[in-house]
């Protein structure tokens, strides 16, 4: 059935429109504002073109950070999606174990960031840490503070352990709409495990596979709070991603004009590569 | 046979999900056992478990009230933002679940990429924003600061429950005279009740874990818990078994809101689209 045409549903809209616009827009166009002048100090702003943007377009240090970026969510997207898929399909269907599993898998995601950084900081330390201890007992070198390999793994197994539920929970809810007849066809075809799951799951899956897909890229490419509690981007910058550059840049030099027009590059580039998802998963939508 | 082979696969899923839990609980469980603990403890022999339990490091923060404000200016803000949300997205939601209007889609897009912007980006900016209006290190700052992931959030899961009921039931309430108001409050939000408990559900998470923002827009009033965390620690030395009660305490409040909505987080995790 279609929606009927109505105008005056903008009126519902309206309180949304002008909280975010304040939310939003505003801040936004401070930004823009910085990125195009440069200032000396005091209140005196000139006018500064592209420069900025000529200059963080081909500044090393930022393709640089873009780099370790795309590669981070790459690598994130690679192992939780996967995982989280194995892990719904093997959570218990209901009843109390499902409840149990449920609370215990969704305890992660409600942990303040840094408090997830400060855990995974002290599980990793070779001294007091659990981690850290075995793996020294082990006779395994490792040391997240000086080694970069290291800090990139436990950055990267702190993720996992922080997100993979939330794609786990989200494909468990689409595993949970399957009507029983499916799989009594099924068992009645003989089919295997593997046809089972291609055939059957993984199509119903798909809509909330793009929604934890699209979730799991946008934060991963955003992610500031816990590598910077664990490793504080390095050792060196092995591990400053684009947000803790940002924030180094900002913050740390004031360099608000270069910072400006990194930001909205950066913003950009989430922007496109959402865009990307969200039209595949609405033409998705509307082709079922 | 069936059974048979139903049951070894039951088996090994247990076991996967065993082997799941333990990774998910055992740093957590570290945190715990170091909370237990006195410094000297921690940093004295490795034990798997605290030889003598104490509560000290509980009994420093919440006799100190630079320490639990911290939580309270937490919740306070993450309640306040919570309301807001829901409150400015109901109706929004509705229309965009009922009606086609000019630029709907557009809007709707655009309500989504506040979603994606890094907080990183509007860190400074939100700064000279409250300051100049003079909102800087007040609750309400960092409530409208975070409503803008969480509003677009809630729009996005209360459009996906209120798709979900029939408009019949819209026309049958407007026939039988229902004003929208009243029809709005009394027969439509009962009806996407549990939508309105997933949507303050992620409010209050990604509110609740936010640290970027909420940090950045305050200084004392209104400091979160985490910032404390953080502060403190460097300030002191390390205090490790006071640093893990902290993060032990944060953890709390989460925990009990995942118990209450236990039942609605399948379905809630899928934003209302299965």
């Amino acid at each position: 059935m279609e929606k009927p045409v109505n105008n005056r549903a903008w009126f519902l809209v309206l309180p949304v429109l002008l909280l975010v616009a304040f939310s939003a827009i505003l801040p936004l166009m401070t930004v823009v504002n910085y990125s195009v002048q440069d200032t000396f100090g005091g209140n005196q702003f000139f006018w500064a073109g592209l420069d900025w943007f000529e200059e963080v377009i081909h500044s090393d240090r930022i393709r640089a950070a873009l780099g370790r970026q795309v590669l981070f969510s790459a690598i994130i997207l690679a192992i939780e999606i996967p995982l989280g898929i194995f892990v719904a399909l093997n959570m218990p269907k209901k009843g109390i174990w499902a409840s149990f599993c449920l609370v215990l898998m969704a305890l992660p995601l409600l942990i303040p960031w840094n408090v997830v950084g400060t855990i995974w900081q002290v599980f990793g330390r070779v001294d007091i840490g659990l981690l850290g201890y075995t793996l020294r007992k082990l006779g395994i070198s490792y040391n997240y503070v000086n080694n970069a390999m290291d800090a990139w793994i436990t950055v990267i197994v702190m993720d996992v352990w922080h997100w993979t539920s939330l794609v786990a929970l989200l494909c468990y809810a689409g595993l949970q709409s399957i009507p029983d007849a499916y799989y009594q066809a099924a068992k009645i075809d003989q089919a295997s495990r593997w046809k089972v799951f291609r055939y059957i799951e993984l199509p119903k899956m798909q809509g909330v596979l793009l929604i934890a897909v699209l979730l799991r890229f946008m934060d991963s490419f955003m992610i500031y709070t816990e590598p910077f509690v664990v490793t504080g981007g390095g050792p060196g910058n092995a591990t400053t991603f684009l947000s803790i550059d940002l924030v180094k840049m900002a913050v740390g030099q004031f360099d608000l004009g270069p910072a400006a027009a990194f930001s909205l590059i950066y913003f950009l580039v989430i922007l496109l590569i959402s865009f990307v998802f969200y039209t595949v998963m609405t033409r998705q939508k509307e082709g079922e | 046979m069936m059974a048979v082979v139903a049951e070894t696969k039951g088996r090994g899923a247990a076991l996967v999900m065993a082997l799941y839990l333990l990774f998910l609980m055992l740093p957590i469980y570290w945190l715990l056992n170091m909370s237990l603990k006195t410094n000297t403890e921690i940093l004295g022999a490795f034990s798997l478990w605290p030889k003598n339990p104490t509560l000290a490091n509980y009994r420093t923060i919440l006799t100190d009230p630079s320490w639990y404000m911290g939580y309270v200016n937490s919740l306070t803000y993450v309640v306040m933002n919570t309301v807001i949300s829901i409150t400015v997205a109901l109706p929004a939601a509705y229309a965009f679940s009922r009606y086609r209007f000019i630029g709907d889609k557009h809007l709707f897009f655009w309500l989504l990429t506040n979603r994606m912007a890094p907080a990183a980006v509007f860190a400074l900016p939100f700064f000279q924003l409250y300051s100049s209006i003079g909102l800087f290190d007040t609750h309400i700052a960092v409530a409208l600061a975070h409503c803008l992931f969480n509003v677009p959030l809630a729009v996005w899961i209360l459009e996906g429950f209120m798709s979900g009921v029939p408009r019949e039931i819209d026309e049958t309430a407007y026939i039988d005279g229902y004003s929208f108001p009243r029809f709005f409050v009394k027969i439509f939000m009962p009806l996407i009740a549990s939508g309105i408990g997933v949507a303050a559900f992620f409010c209050f998470m990604f509110s609740w874990v936010e640290l970027l923002l909420s940090r950045t827009l305050t200084s004392v009033n209104a400091k979160p818990i985490a910032a404390t965390m953080t502060r403190t620690v460097s300030a002191s030395g390390l205090d490790w078994g006071v640093l893990a009660a902290a993060g032990i305490l944060t953890i709390i409040p989460g925990a009990l809101v995942i118990w209450f909505v236990r039942n609605y987080i399948a379905k809630g995790f899928a934003l209302g689209r299965v």
